[in-house]
């Protein structure tokens, strides 16, 4: 029996730089997609000024005002065009912070060993166990309450949570030979980091930086449901919802519309989480 | 001076266990050396203990002088210096020492671009080469492959290339073939027996299979839960073993090539 090399063999079902579109990526795409378009048009155009009160008060929808007015009679749908690039921020903000630290702190500790392993871990699992309210009030307490601040606490609570995922898979990918190999070859640790690492955590991490990012616009609009975020004129979603409590029964669009956007951008970027991970997964498309 | 020189070197775990337990040998440069026994005799953790790299848990003593450096209790940095230069290995499951998502010319590139300082096309031109001496047909095209896309027998070509790319002065050989058919081991051999000897490059070649050793080694170290039980050539141990465990050894690989001979006759 003569074996001679066989040719490349490329194994049908296995796709690999082009991931299936799903209809699950597709749909999260266009949810967020919406909620950028708005925050985007609001970096250049606004029907009315933030601050401009010269609308009746609590107007509803129509007369124009898309969706009517606030207390104060401000426009609505000015506002939660603010909201909607305010969002972004929070979101874009704190996932920055949690990744860059996180990230780092994940990588260091994995390769740490011994005692020091054990108390970098145990101080991840007491920053996860710390509420981020309670770290958002003592930021805002020692800076003030702006936008910054809420991003910074929920970035900073975020990257523990990143630093404790990061290690785990980073552990997981040392064990494996080819990291033996590499340094059988004298690859040096940060060259094995950049190349071989990072790469083979990168599709994992990316779904879950894409569900932290979710995670922070929900914060971030319940820190300005409390205050502790952006101040008026310019409102956060969360503020404005706090806004609108009182005279929900009467004008229930000031409510409905910052509730529904929250929902459609959450919602949405959840689907593109969950989307990702179907093409990304290295183990999933393997075994597909 | 001998390339490799090791004395007296345990490898204990944190529980105390002795794994590896007074092992001295040595590997002159241009010399082979069979390192043999069955699973769990420490062969392994000797062939890794010999750069550095055993896992987390486990700690070396003892001396290994690699190219007159030592080994033992060295620090990372100075390691990675040692590590490629003066000794590669190449494992046993060639498709876990590849790294699943890097195109192969790629994982061959990069000790070569460290060792060569090439870039560019003539990087992309010594891969090609690199591929093309383990004999792997259309070095371009698997160059660009991904490790899941090539065969067994032609990833553990590439994980060769990987190693020789360094072009260390002592080949260190994990059980290469173990994990290929039959049919494939035997060329796998031939292209290893070949390479070692056109860089006239020291080999220590680690496995179970005596058959195996016998083709590529002269000389042999006998390993029974981490001691060496007995050293000499192959000729010697298969002829005139001194210990029982060696003679058993020979023994069950006799049976075993019999056996095949008369279900090939039949």
């Amino acid at each position: 029996m003569t074996t001679p090399v066989p040719a490349v063999t490329e194994l049908p079902g296995k796709p690999r730089s082009r991931p299936r579109r799903s209809a699950t990526l597709v749909t999260g795409c266009v949810l967020t997609g919406l909620v950028a378009l708005l925050a985007l048009i609001s970096v250049v155009w606004l029907p009315y000024e933030p601050d401009d009160t010269s609308g009746t008060r609590l107007a509803p929808p129509g007369d124009g005002h898309l969706l009517g007015t606030d207390k104060l009679g401000r426009d609505l749908f000015t506002q939660v065009m603010n909201g909607s690039r305010i969002a972004w921020e929070a979101g874009l903000g704190s996932v920055a912070i949690a990744a860059v630290l996180g990230i780092t702190l994940g990588v260091l500790a994995a390769y740490a060993q011994g005692w020091l392993d054990d108390t970098v871990s145990a101080l991840l699992d007491i920053l996860i166990a710390f509420p981020t309210l309670l770290l958002a009030m003592l930021i805002v307490a020692a800076r003030d309450a702006t936008l910054g601040s809420a991003i910074l606490a929920i970035g900073l609570a975020q990257s523990a949570v990143v630093a404790r995922l990061t290690r785990i898979l980073v552990k997981r990918v040392l064990a494996q030979d080819y990291i033996t190999a590499a340094r059988t070859s004298g690859t040096s640790r940060p060259r094995i980091v950049a190349a071989h690492i990072l790469p083979n955590i990168w599709p994992t991490l990316v779904v879950n930086l894409a569900l932290q990012f979710g995670l922070a616009v929900l914060a971030e609009a319940g820190l300005s449901y409390l205050g502790l975020g952006a101040p008026p004129p310019n409102a956060s979603w969360g503020g404005m919802l706090q806004q609108a409590q009182a005279t929900f029964t009467t004008a229930p669009a000031g409510a409905i519309a910052p509730g529904v956007l929250l929902v459609v951008l959450v919602v949405g970027v959840n689907l593109i989480a969950d989307g990702l991970r179907d093409t990304l997964d290295p183990a999933r498309r393997r075994s597909a | 001076m001998t390339l490799l020189d090791v004395r007296g070197l345990t490898v204990t775990t944190d529980e105390d266990r002795t794994l590896v337990d007074d092992l001295t040998f040595a590997v002159g440069a241009g010399e082979r050396l069979g390192l043999i026994g069955e699973s769990g005799s420490g062969k392994s953790l000797t062939s890794l203990a010999v750069l550095g790299l055993l896992p987390p848990g486990m700690t070396a003593t003892g001396s290994v002088r690699l190219a007159g450096t030592e080994v033992v209790g060295a620090r990372e940095k100075a390691l990675t210096e040692l590590r490629g230069r003066r000794a590669s290995v190449v494992f046993q499951e060639p498709l876990t020492a590849l790294d699943p998502l890097m195109r192969v010319g790629r994982q061959i590139a990069e000790p070569l671009r460290r060792r060569t300082g090439l870039k560019g096309d003539a990087l992309h031109k010594a891969v090609a080469d690199a591929l093309d001496q383990v004999r792997l047909p259309d070095p371009r095209r698997i160059a660009r492959a991904f490790p899941h896309e090539i065969s067994g027998g032609q990833r553990q070509r590439v994980a060769l290339a990987m190693a020789l790319a360094c072009e260390p002065e002592l080949l260190i050989a994990d059980e290469p073939t173990t994990a290929l058919d039959v049919t494939v081991q035997a060329d796998m051999l031939d292209l290893l027996d070949s390479l070692v000897r056109e860089r006239s490059m020291a080999l220590l070649f680690v496995s179970h299979d005596l058959a195996v050793v016998s083709r590529i080694t002269d000389s042999v170290l006998v390993l029974r839960h981490g001691r060496a039980v007995e050293t000499g050539t192959v000729e010697d141990l298969v002829h005139r073993p001194r210990e029982p465990y060696t003679a058993a050894l020979v023994e069950s690989a006799r049976k075993l090539e019999s056996a095949l001979d008369v279900g090939a006759g039949g």
